[in-house]
């Protein structure tokens, strides 16, 4: 350095610190903000200090003991192996794996459910606008309980008993004990069509890549599918061929009262699915026309006047500039679905409120531990959810510039 | 369902919070004016409503028996009705005085729930309901059945103890509360409805053709039910507990809603006890001397209490088999009023 360079400027940091610590009130104010937090973390301890000696004085039993004691009740779905003399643990993962299932499967269906709607509202068809008008208006003006004991209740209770279920090929039953479809067995030939099945979708993908390349370098637009249709099928068939059948099938029977053998879709959580899927699609539907109309006119008649179709020019044009107004809005509906699910307790359907909050909670009275793990899981589940789609619109605002 | 053991876990952490350790629970209620007396949602025989509001049932007398003996006046109770999985955190939380909701007395729920069972009202067991027409006539023959259960009950595993212990299989449906279990198996969702025996024949008045549906023989479990106090109040416990006793002696003293002024007025040491002519036992117990008068006067006593609601007098019909007094052959027996 030497001495007839500028003088340094006078250092900025604390006040800096100053500004982002204190706001405009300066250190005073950032006293005040330590002050008030201390309070805050000072009447945290107090509450759970207190909550602690006054248990201890009842003897009600506290802690987390209990999730290693045995359960001794079933279920009537779970995702992984369990039985009534697993623990309390198990018992909330089947829980929290029956919400999650739910949650996602019912996100899915509502989100198409949701683009249709919205499309056909839009669309110049007057009968198919109407449907689908009445369908938002119908649907979202309905208490969702109500319309998760209709399905259970009304559609699905109406299905004839195990006995007299309707079948198809003699081999898929529908009644009111739920879908009965017979369950894959994996066989000799298994390994070798998946392996082919992994190789068919990974030369698909990599001829995707090949061909949005060319079209980028060269403006030219290749038609793979054909190709990619010969790969996904063709593979898999040869390797059927060669090795023989890659799965068997178990063949549902009725025995005494209920089917044995196959795999079973229960009736609460068709009920269940299908009503909150149903009704948030409706939400969807309205999100997804607002951003679909919040782009300008201008757009689409300048996709019509490339020569683009109407379909392709939504698909390209429209919908990547909607979904930045269609997102917040829609991770909205996506944790209304996950937090509504919870009321799958009135259909008997085993989701973390019902055998975790509810069997697990009055068979061990501990009230507080249980309903603070569940509102842990679902604030979990809720943040966890709107991260991923935050990243998504990170993503897409991003592409678009 | 959600909302409601939300709320009262809420109210049970507020209270945990806040509580001074020593609660007078007598003194609680006499201040209030009104016993508050967790009662099922509504089953015959034991706490159901009428169209009026007025409840009625063999638990709803234990409240009114316990509000006659402190205020002289059975109306003075405020009836609050709780679903099989809210009733302890209500209890816990200082919502209910007392827990009078057919409740089966287990150790763990004696020892860990913060409350303990004061007595039994009726000796029940878990059994089965089923369709006549499936023609089962054993519950060893429900082999793959589906089984609807109401949640947060002992008779949940039960369930699972049976079929378990019998190397049988089953799909369990259980429900948040007894009318959708009901309903569940009236729609055919289920083939079979358990509970506590009592229970099934309760809920079976309410099908739409009782007729056509059947309970097991099978006994599978013992469900002593009592009310239940909070821990840490021995004066409350020690009141709700013989005011039971008051009923069933009074039985078998042969004291009734009837014949109970006449009685008042005999030689005999053990109803001059009971009537406070000798002694002053009701007031050891925070009560007044008349006390076992008031109570016969507003409810009667056990006997005429159970033929009322779940005996021979009510719709329910159910015999008094072990619920009969000790001398009579069961097993319902009282210490001594002394």
């Amino acid at each position: 350095m030497t001495s007839d360079a500028p003088r340094p400027p006078p250092p900025q940091f604390v006040a800096k610190l100053r500004r982002v610590l204190g706001g405009r009130a300066g250190w005073g104010g950032f006293v005040l903000q330590l002050l008030f937090a201390a309070a805050l973390v000072w009447i945290g301890y107090e509450i759970v200090a207190n909550a602690r000696a006054n248990l201890q004085s009842q003897r009600i039993t506290s802690g987390f003991g209990f999730l290693a004691n045995t359960a001794g009740f079933d279920v009537s779905q779970s995702l992984i192996a369990y039985s009534g003399s697993d623990s309390y643990a198990r018992v909330f993962l089947v829980g929290l794996l029956n919400t999650l299932v739910v949650a996602i499967i019912g996100i899915f269906f509502a989100t198409v459910i949701g683009f249709l709607v919205a499309l056909g509202r839009l669309s110049p068809n007057w009968l198919l606008s109407r449907i689908c008008g009445g369908y938002v208006e119908l649907v979202r003006n309905l208490p969702l309980l109500f319309q998760i004991l209709f399905w259970y209740l009304a559609v699905l209770g109406a299905l004839p008993g195990p006995r007299q279920s309707i079948s198809l090929f003699a081999s898929i039953f529908l009644s009111n004990r739920g879908l009965v479809v017979p369950k894959p067995i994996s066989a000799a030939g298994f390994a070798p069509f998946a392996i082919a099945l992994l190789v068919a979708i990974a030369g698909s993908w990599l001829l995707r890549i090949y061909a949005r390349r060319q079209l980028f370098l060269t403006g030219r637009l290749l038609t793979i599918w054909p190709y990619a249709l010969g790969l996904l099928i063709g593979l898999p068939l040869m390797a059927w061929l060669v090795f023989g059948v890659p799965v068997r099938f178990e063949i549902p029977e009725l025995k005494g009262f209920n089917f044995s053998g196959g795999s079973r879709v229960i009736p609460e959580f068709v009920a269940l699915t299908l009503a909150l899927s149903i009704y948030t699609g409706a939400f969807i539907a309205e999100i997804v026309r607002a951003g679909i109309q919040s782009v300008h006119k201008g757009q689409m008649e300048a996709g019509s006047s490339l020569g683009l179709p109407r379909g392709l020019a939504l698909r390209l044009i429209i919908v990547p500039q909607a979904l930045r107004v269609i997102l917040p809005p829609l991770t909205n509906q996506y944790l209304n679905l996950t937090k509504n699910s919870s009321l799958a307790v009135a259909i008997g359907y085993p989701d973390l409120v019902s055998v975790f909050a509810g069997t697990t909670l009055s068979q061990t009275g501990q009230a507080i531990e249980i309903i603070a793990i569940t509102m842990g899981v679902y604030l979990l589940i809720s943040l966890v959810t709107s991260a991923m789609m935050s990243l998504y619109g990170w993503r897409i605002s991003r592409s678009l510039g | 369902m959600k909302r409601v053991s939300l709320v009262f876990t809420l109210a049970l952490s507020a209270v945990l919070w806040s509580q001074a350790a020593a609660a007078q629970t007598l003194k609680t209620v006499t201040d209030r004016g009104m016993l508050s007396c967790g009662v099922s949602q509504g089953l015959p025989g034991f706490s159901l409503p009428d169209d009026k509001g007025n409840w009625t049932g063999l638990d709803v007398d234990i409240c009114r028996a316990i509000a006659a003996a402190i205020f002289n006046d059975p109306t003075k109770v405020k009836f609050v009705p709780l679903s099989a999985k809210d009733r302890f955190t209500a209890l816990q939380s200082g919502e209910i005085d007392l827990l009078s909701r057919n409740t089966t007395w287990t150790l763990s729920r004696d020892t860990s729930l913060g409350a303990n069972f004061t007595g039994v009202t009726y000796y029940d067991g878990q059994g089965f309901l089923v369709k006549k027409s499936l023609k089962v006539n054993s519950a060893l023959e429900l082999n793959s059945a589906s089984v609807c259960v109401q949640t947060g009950t002992t008779n949940e595993q039960n369930l699972a103890d049976y079929f378990k212990g019998n190397n049988m299989k089953y799909e369990v449906i259980a429900f948040g509360s007894a009318d959708e279990t009901v309903k569940a198996y009236e729609s055919g969702r289920c083939d079979v409805f358990t509970a506590d025996v009592s229970q099934l024949y309760a809920e079976r008045l309410k099908l739409s053709n009782p007729a056509d549906h059947n309970v097991l023989p099978e006994v599978i479990s013992k469900e002593p039910l009592g009310p239940m106090v909070r821990h840490g109040d021995d004066q409350w416990f020690d009141l709700v507990k013989w005011v039971l006793f008051a009923m069933v002696d009074a039985e078998e003293l042969g004291v009734t809603q009837k014949n109970v002024d006449e009685m008042a007025r005999s030689d005999k040491p053990e109803l001059r006890r009971a009537f406070g002519t000798d002694g002053n036992l009701g007031e050891q117990l925070g009560l007044t001397k008349d006390w076992v008068s008031r109570i016969v006067k507003a409810v009667g006593n056990y006997g005429e209490s159970f033929d009322r609601n779940v005996g021979v007098g009510s719709k329910l019909g159910i015999a008094r088999g072990l619920n009969q007094l000790w001398t009579k052959g069961g097993i319902q027996y009282a210490p001594p009023i002394r």
